[in-house]
């Protein structure tokens, strides 16, 4: 294999508690700490797996973002991708977008493998994967726990909701990481430092002819409805009593 | 009017109760009516059940060997072409529907509203973000196909009762081969209920140490008629199989009980949770989060606490 792309969504960090604006328009976002989405990291860990075993020659980080963008490719670059792109965009992307986006990206790069997260936690869609599989007309392996290339093929074992459910797909594929695929590594002082000469394009999103404007309106975002405050039980007795009161044991 | 497409989720003999409560969700659209669509080898049993629920209109079957299993790059293009007679397609918020409909989208060229939680109009619909942080109203536009996955904790399953015709269609689509199903390796089927459908449910969490102590929640859980849960972190250390993870990134559920049993309660666990009706927490740290959702909250140590509570229920 060459070349594998990966996806690097910036995200508000995975610690923050979110905070709706009072104005129904969306999240608090400014002054926020933002990072990789935990599901890329895993995604780049397979990947550089995959080019440290010899099965693929050059990863490349793929963000579509803002600006802001290139902290989260310069971490990327820092584990270990040999280069970054950014698409610049300052709108909001829908996965579709998205997708459209990594689509004029891979006709360029023309990679054997694509990796993403199974999903961005901020959006929680689960889209862009398998959005990005259909655009290329390409196998997709979501959700997987194991890769192993064999060839021209990848076997990959995914996480389903009966158990685990192994397929095989031709490459070039797109595959989307998820939580038990692998741990990535933690990032070393000294490659940051490194990271810093690597190669990091810009492109903006508009020139390669992918339109932000969204196809959902987004109407309101509201806040969920606090659970009314439960009590304290003292012991097993007074518990199993209250369930039992409720009908519930 | 609004002609629903439900795609059926089925493991070749039984459908999916998360089918039952898409339907439940298509019901809500108002004026709606309901197909469901069961891909398969033999699909004669599945369309049979899904006849049988309440609001469907119409059960139509795709009968081919290549629809077998489940593979979302060979059933996209046939959910394609039947689409374009519905006004929605909608799957369950499933691994099999988040796998297959944003493909399906993609190829329709239309954006998916993901996790559908509640129907506020046939175009119009509410779903979470942020681990649940956040609900967003999204509004798709009226004059394209509206792609969907329903949440299915947000929807009880539809009731039987309904006798909807069954009518075998035949779909020309182009079907790839670079795709193949290889083998599944599901956990050993139990008496105990299903982790997404269980009216109660006994979830365990790094406390319990060890998979051998996690057998201390199988058998409360036992005792109860209760399925079994488990956070990420036990499921990571191994005391857990991976498909008993409730979480943002494991499964949503609402049930009517929930017992958390050495369990922080972290905000991707949480997300898991927030529609069960009663959550008890058994934690030893009384500062633990979990103790601002539940219901009922003991502080104590799980490993007097489980013991004794089996010994209380008889
Ligand atoms: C508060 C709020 C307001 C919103 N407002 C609007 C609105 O006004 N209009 C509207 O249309 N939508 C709106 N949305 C929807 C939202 O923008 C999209 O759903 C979202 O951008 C895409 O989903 P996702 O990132 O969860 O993708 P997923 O499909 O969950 O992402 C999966 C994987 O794809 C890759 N990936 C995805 N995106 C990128 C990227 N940009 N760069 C690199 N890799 C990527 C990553 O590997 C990621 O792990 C809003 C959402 C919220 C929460
Ligand atoms: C991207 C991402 C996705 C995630 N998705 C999920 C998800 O889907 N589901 C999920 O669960 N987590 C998820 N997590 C992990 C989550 O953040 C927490 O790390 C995890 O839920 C912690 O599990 P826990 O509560 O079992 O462990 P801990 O947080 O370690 O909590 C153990 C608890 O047990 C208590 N305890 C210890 N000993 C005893 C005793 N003897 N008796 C009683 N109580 C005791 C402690 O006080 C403590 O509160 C995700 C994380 C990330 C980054």
């Amino acid at each position: 294999m060459r070349k594998i792309l990966v996806g690097i969504k910036r995200v508000v960090d995975y610690n923050v508690r979110v905070r709706v604006k009072p104005d129904g328009s969306g999240v608090v976002t400014d002054g926020v700490k933002m990072s990789v989405n935990p599901f890329d990291e895993i995604a780049l860990e397979e990947a550089l797996r995959l080019r440290e075993r010899g099965e693929a020659a050059e990863v490349i980080a793929v963000s579509i973002g803002p600006e802001d963008a290139q902290q989260q490719l310069r971490t990327a670059l820092a584990m270990g991708a040999d280069r970054a792109i950014l698409i610049k965009t300052d709108a909001v992307l829908e996965p579709l977008t998205a997708a459209q986006a990594f689509l004029a990206v891979i006709v360029k790069e023309n990679p054997d493998l694509v990796l993403v997260g199974k999903q961005a936690i901020d959006d929680d869609a689960a889209q862009t994967g398998p959005m990005i599989a259909a655009l290329w007309d390409r196998p997709q392996a979501t959700f997987a726990s194991k890769v192993e290339i064999k060839g021209g093929t990848a076997v990959v074992t995914r996480e389903v909701d009966a158990g685990l459910e192994t397929i095989e797909v031709d490459l070039p594929a797109v595959i989307s990481a998820d939580l038990r695929l692998n741990e990535p590594r933690y990032v070393k002082l000294p490659d940051i430092m490194k990271a810093k000469k690597k190669t990091l394009d810009v492109i903006d999103l508009a020139t390669l002819g992918v339109s932000a404007e969204a196809g959902l309106k987004c109407v309101l975002v509201e806040p969920p409805k606090p659970r009314a405050k439960g009590i304290m039980v003292k012991d097993v007795a007074e518990l199993v009593d209250a369930l039992k009161k409720k009908g519930l044991v | 009017m609004s002609k629903i497409l439900v795609i059926a989720e089925h493991d070749g003999t039984k459908l999916s109760q998360a089918t039952a409560r898409c339907v439940t969700c298509a019901a809500q659209v108002t004026g709606a009516e309901i197909t469901v669509a069961v891909f398969a080898a033999e699909p004669a049993a599945v369309a049979a059940q899904a006849a049988a629920l309440a609001g469907v209109a119409h059960v139509i079957t795709i009968t081919a060997a290549h629809n077998a299993h489940p593979l979302a790059a060979v059933l996209a293009p046939q959910v394609v072409k039947i689409a374009a007679a519905y006004t929605h397609v909608f799957g369950a918020s499933t691994s099999f529907g988040k796998d297959l409909m944003p493909r399906v989208a993609a190829l329709l060229g239309v954006p998916q509203i993901s996790d559908a939680m509640a129907v506020e109009g046939a175009y119009k619909f509410k779903r979470p973000t942020y681990a649940g942080n956040a609900l967003v109203t999204l509004e798709a536009p009226a004059d394209r196909i509206l792609v969907a996955t329903v949440r299915t904790a947000s929807f009880e399953a539809a009731t039987g009762g309904g006798s909807a015709p069954i009518s075998a269609v035949s779909v020309d689509a182009v079907v790839p081969t670079h795709t193949r199903f290889v083998s599944i390796s599901a956990q050993a089927t139990t008496d105990r209920p299903e982790l997404t459908s269980a009216a109660k449910v006994v979830s365990g969490g790094r406390a319990l140490a060890s998979k051998e102590n996690f057998e201390l929640i199988f058998s409360l859980a036992g005792k109860i008629g209760a399925a079994v849960g488990a956070s990420r972190a036990a499921v990571d250390a191994g005391y857990a199989s991976n498909e008993l993870q409730v979480g943002q990134t494991g499964k949503i559920i609402a049930p009517e009980l929930y017992i958390a049993v050495g369990i922080s309660g972290a905000i991707q666990h949480l997300t898991g949770i927030k529609d069960a009706k009663t959550i008890v927490a058994i934690n030893k740290d009384p500062e633990a989060p979990i103790f601002e959702v539940s219901d009922f909250g003991l502080v104590a140590d799980l490993f007097q606490v489980l013991p004794e509570m089996e010994k209380a229920l008889g």
